[in-house]
C-alpha cells in the first residue's frame, strides 16, 4: 500500500472535509468527474453538497470564497491549472491579501493551483506562478516538494487564518510515493534540509527539490557534497534556515521551475547578500527556467526547465569558483 | 452589533408605508448632509486622497439600506451613502475613514468609501469594479452552509461596472447557484466622463437579466416612492426563493466622479430632462403633497441631520490620526505567518 503526492492532497481534503464542517471545495469539474487531475475523486460523494462544480469563472470563484470566509467557512478553490488563477488575479491579490490589513477580518481561503510542466503541456497549462503570488503582502505561498508536505501543509493552509497559494506541483502527482502519511509535518514556515553536506548549498522548492537531489548524487561522484534547502514555504521566506547553511558552505545556488526575473531565487540570493555576504566565498547563482514562455514540444520543454545536469554542472563551477 | 445598529428600523408592511417613506427619506437627508460636509472639508484640504459623492443617487441607495432588514448583507459602492447609513453605518464612521483616523474601521490603512464591517454584514469595497458581487454571492453560499435561510444580500454597481468580467462571472454565477441575491444597478449615465453611449451597446442594461436567466427590474431612480416598492419586492423575490434580482435604477449623477471634477461633459439636456431631477427635492415635494410632513418639519430634520453631521466631524478631527510608529505593519492575521513574515 502506497499513497503519492495527489492522493496526499485528496487525503489532506479528505480529513479536512470530515473534521471541519466549514470546510468546502469548489473548482472546476470538481465534483462528479473529481477533478481535472482526480484530486477530488470521490469526495462529492463522500461529502455531498461540499464539493461544488463552478462555472469558468476563476475570479468569481475566488470571490465568493473571499466571501463565504468573512462568514466563517474554509473554502478550498481549485484551480484547474495554475495558468488559469491569473484570471482571479485581481480577487487573490486586491481582495484577499488585503482584506485583513484592511479590515482586520481574516481571510482563511486556500488556492490550489497545479503547477509546472509536463511534456506536451505548452505555455497555458505549465506555468509556476508562487514568484508572482509571493510578490504581494498578505498571501502566503506554499511549494511543498513531498507526498509528506503535500499532507500536512495543506491541512495547515486550510486551518491558518490568511490566504494561502497551495502550489503543488503536476510532475510529481503520480511520482512521488509513500508507504503511510505522517502527522506530525515541520511548522510550515520552515524551510527543511533535505540532504546535508559541506561544499555547497544548493536552495529550492517543489519539484525542483528532486531535480537538486538527483544533482547532488551526480555531484557526489565527483566529491562534492552539495547541500539541499527545500524552502517549503516561499512566503514568508525563512531566510534564517538558508543562511545557516551558507554559513556551514559558503557557497549559494538558487533552483527554481519559474521565470528568473525578480522571483523566489532573486529574492533569496538578495537576503543571502544583505544579511550573510560576509559568509559567501563565491558569488551567488541561480537557475531558472529560460525567460520566454513554455515551449510546447518535449524537446524544446526538456532544456526550457533547468535539469539535474544542468544544476549539477552549475554546482561544479561555483565549487571551483 | 448589526441588531444593535437596525434596531431603529421598523418592519415593512405597505400600511407603514408613510412611515417608511419618512425612514428612507431622513437617510437620503442625513447622507446629502455628510456628503455636503465632506466636500466642503477636501476643498479645506482636511481630506486626503479623493472624496465621491452620491449626490442624486440618495433615493436608490436609501431604499437599498432602508429595505433590508436585520441580518441581511449589503456590499455598497461608491455612491452608497444613503443606503450605508440605513443599513447601520455610524456617521462617525465616515469621518474617520476619510480623516485616516487611527480609530476608524480601517485604521488610516484604507480610506474614504473603503469602509466597511465585514463581522455585521457590511462589506468594504476595493476600487476594483464588479469586484464585491461575487464576495456578496460567497457570503451567501455560507449563509447557505449554515443553514440560514431568510437571510439576502444586496450590492450595488453603476453602469460603468456592468461592463467588467467580474460582474458577469458574478452574476451568472449568483444564477447558477440560485443565491437570494439583489444587485442594484444605478444607471447615472457616466462612469466618470464616459457616458452610457460608449459604455454598452443593449437599449438596457435591464434585458441583461434575461440572459443570466435572472428576474429583472427597473425603477425611476429619481423617485423614493418607486424605489422602496421596486427594491422591496425585488428583495421579498429574493427571499421567497425565486433566485437572484436584478434592479436597475436611472437617474443622473448630479455631481463629478469625485470633488476634484467639475464634470463639464455632462450633457446639459440630461440635467433638464426627468432623469437629471435630484431625488431629494423630489422626495421633499412628495412629503409635503402626501401632507406626511410640511416644509417647517423638513427644516427640522435638516437641522438635526446637520447637528449630527457637525458633532461627528468635531469628535472625529480631534482623534489621533494614524501613526506610523504603532502601526503593526503587517498584513497577517496568523500569528506563526506573521513572526515569520516579521524575522527580517
Amino acid at each position: 500500500m502506497t499513497i503519492t503526492y495527489l492522493e496526499a492532497i485528496r487525503e489532506a481534503q479528505r480529513r479536512a472535509l470530515r473534521d471541519d464542517p466549514r470546510v468546502y471545495i469548489y473548482g472546476q469539474d470538481i465534483a462528479t468527474f473529481g477533478g481535472a487531475f482526480k484530486a477530488t475523486k470521490n469526495l462529492a460523494r463522500e461529502f455531498p453538497g461540499r464539493v461544488i462544480d463552478a462555472p469558468i469563472s476563476e475570479d468569481a470563484m475566488v470571490g465568493s470564497a473571499i466571501g463565504a470566509a468573512i462568514e466563517g467557512m474554509r473554502p478550498i478553490v481549485e484551480m484547474q491549472f495554475a495558468d488559469f488563477s491569473s484570471v482571479a488575479i485581481n480577487q487573490i491579490v486586491n481582495q484577499a491579501a488585503t482584506l485583513f490589513w484592511r479590515t482586520q477580518v481574516a481571510c482563511p481561503i486556500t488556492i490550489r493551483l497545479p503547477s509546472g510542466g509536463n511534456p506536451g503541456s505548452g505555455p497555458f497549462h505549465s506555468q509556476n506562478l508562487e514568484s508572482l503570488y509571493a510578490h504581494f503582502p498578505g498571501l502566503v505561498v506554499m511549494t511543498p516538494a513531498t507526498v509528506d508536505d503535500a499532507y500536512t501543509m495543506l491541512l495547515e493552509a486550510i486551518a491558518i487564518d490568511d490566504p494561502v497559494i497551495y502550489c503543488e506541483h503536476k510532475y510529481l502527482y503520480n511520482r512521488l510515493k509513500v508507504d503511510a502519511l505522517t502527522e506530525a509535518g515541520l511548522p510550515p514556515h520552515k524551510a527543511r534540509v533535505a540532504r546535508i553536506g559541506r561544499d555547497l548549498t544548493i536552495v529550492s522548492y517543489s519539484a525542483m527539490v528532486h531535480e537538486s537531489l538527483s544533482a547532488a548524487e551526480q555531484l557526489k561522484r565527483g566529491n562534492i557534497e552539495a547541500e539541499i534547502v527545500d524552502l517549503r514555504t516561499v512566503k514568508p521566506l525563512d531566510v534564517d534556515t538558508v543562511l545557516a547553511s551558507v554559513a556551514r558552505t559558503s557557497r549559494l545556488l538558487c533552483v527554481g521551475e519559474s521565470w528568473p526575473w525578480g522571483g523566489v531565487n532573486a529574492e533569496v540570493i538578495a537576503s543571502v547578500a544583505t544579511h550573510g555576504f560576509h559568509l559567501l566565498d563565491a558569488p551567488p547563482q541561480r537557475i531558472n527556467s529560460k525567460d520566454t514562455p513554455i515551449p510546447f514540444s518535449p524537446n524544446l520543454w526538456s532544456v526550457h526547465k533547468p535539469s539535474s545536469q544542468v544544476i549539477a554542472a552549475a554546482a561544479r563551477r561555483l565549487f571551483d569558483w | 452589533m448589526l441588531d444593535t445598529l437596525k434596531e431603529h428600523r421598523g418592519e415593512v408592511a405597505p400600511s407603514l408605508f408613510p412611515d417608511l417613506y419618512i425612514t428612507a427619506f431622513k437617510w437620503m437627508l442625513l447622507a446629502r448632509t455628510v456628503e455636503e460636509k465632506l466636500g466642503s472639508l477636501w476643498r479645506a484640504g482636511k481630506i486626503a486622497g479623493g472624496v465621491y459623492l452620491g449626490k442624486g443617487q440618495e433615493a436608490i441607495s436609501s431604499a437599498v439600506g432602508t429595505m433590508l432588514k436585520p441580518g441581511d448583507l449589503f456590499g455598497p459602492l461608491i455612491r452608497d451613502q444613503a443606503g450605508r447609513l440605513a443599513f447601520g453605518e455610524p456617521i462617525i464612521d465616515v469621518f474617520r475613514t476619510h480623516f485616516g483616523s487611527r480609530t476608524g474601521p480601517t485604521m488610516g490603512r484604507d480610506g474614504n468609501v473603503h469602509r466597511g464591517r465585514p463581522r455585521q454584514g457590511y462589506f468594504p469595497m476595493i476600487s476594483h469594479l464588479g469586484a464585491l458581487v461575487s464576495v456578496v454571492a460567497g457570503a451567501l453560499i455560507a449563509r447557505r452552509f449554515k443553514g440560514d435561510r431568510t437571510a439576502i444580500g444586496a450590492t450595488s454597481i453603476g453602469d460603468g461596472g456592468t461592463s467588467t468580467g467580474a460582474f458577469h462571472e458574478a452574476m451568472n454565477m449568483a444564477a447558477v447557484e440560485k443565491l437570494p441575491l439583489v444587485v442594484v444597478i444605478t444607471n447615472n449615465r457616466y462612469a466618470y466622463s464616459t457616458p452610457n453611449s460608449r459604455q454598452f451597446a443593449c437599449s438596457d442594461l435591464v434585458d441583461r437579466a434575461l440572459g443570466y436567466g435572472l428576474e429583472g427590474h427597473t425603477m425611476d431612480g429619481t423617485d423614493l416612492a418607486d424605489c422602496l416598492e421596486v427594491v422591496g419586492n425585488a428583495m421579498e423575490r429574493a427571499r421567497s426563493g425565486y433566485g437572484p434580482q436584478m434592479v436597475v435604477g436611472h437617474c443622473l449623477r448630479l455631481t463629478g466622479h469625485a470633488e476634484h471634477d467639475d464634470a463639464f461633459y455632462l450633457d446639459k439636456r440630461l440635467l433638464e430632462s426627468p432623469v437629471g431631477r435630484d431625488c431629494l427635492k423630489v422626495a421633499e415635494s412628495y412629503l409635503c403633497k402626501q401632507k406626511w410632513a410640511d416644509e417647517t418639519q423638513i427644516e427640522s430634520w435638516k437641522k438635526v441631520a446637520k447637528q449630527q453631521v457637525e458633532e461627528s466631524v468635531a469628535i472625529a478631527q480631534c482623534e489621533p490620526q494614524a501613526d506610523p510608529s504603532e502601526e503593526t505593519w503587517c498584513p497577517y492575521a496568523t500569528e506563526s505567518v506573521a513572526k515569520a513574515h516579521s524575522v527580517r
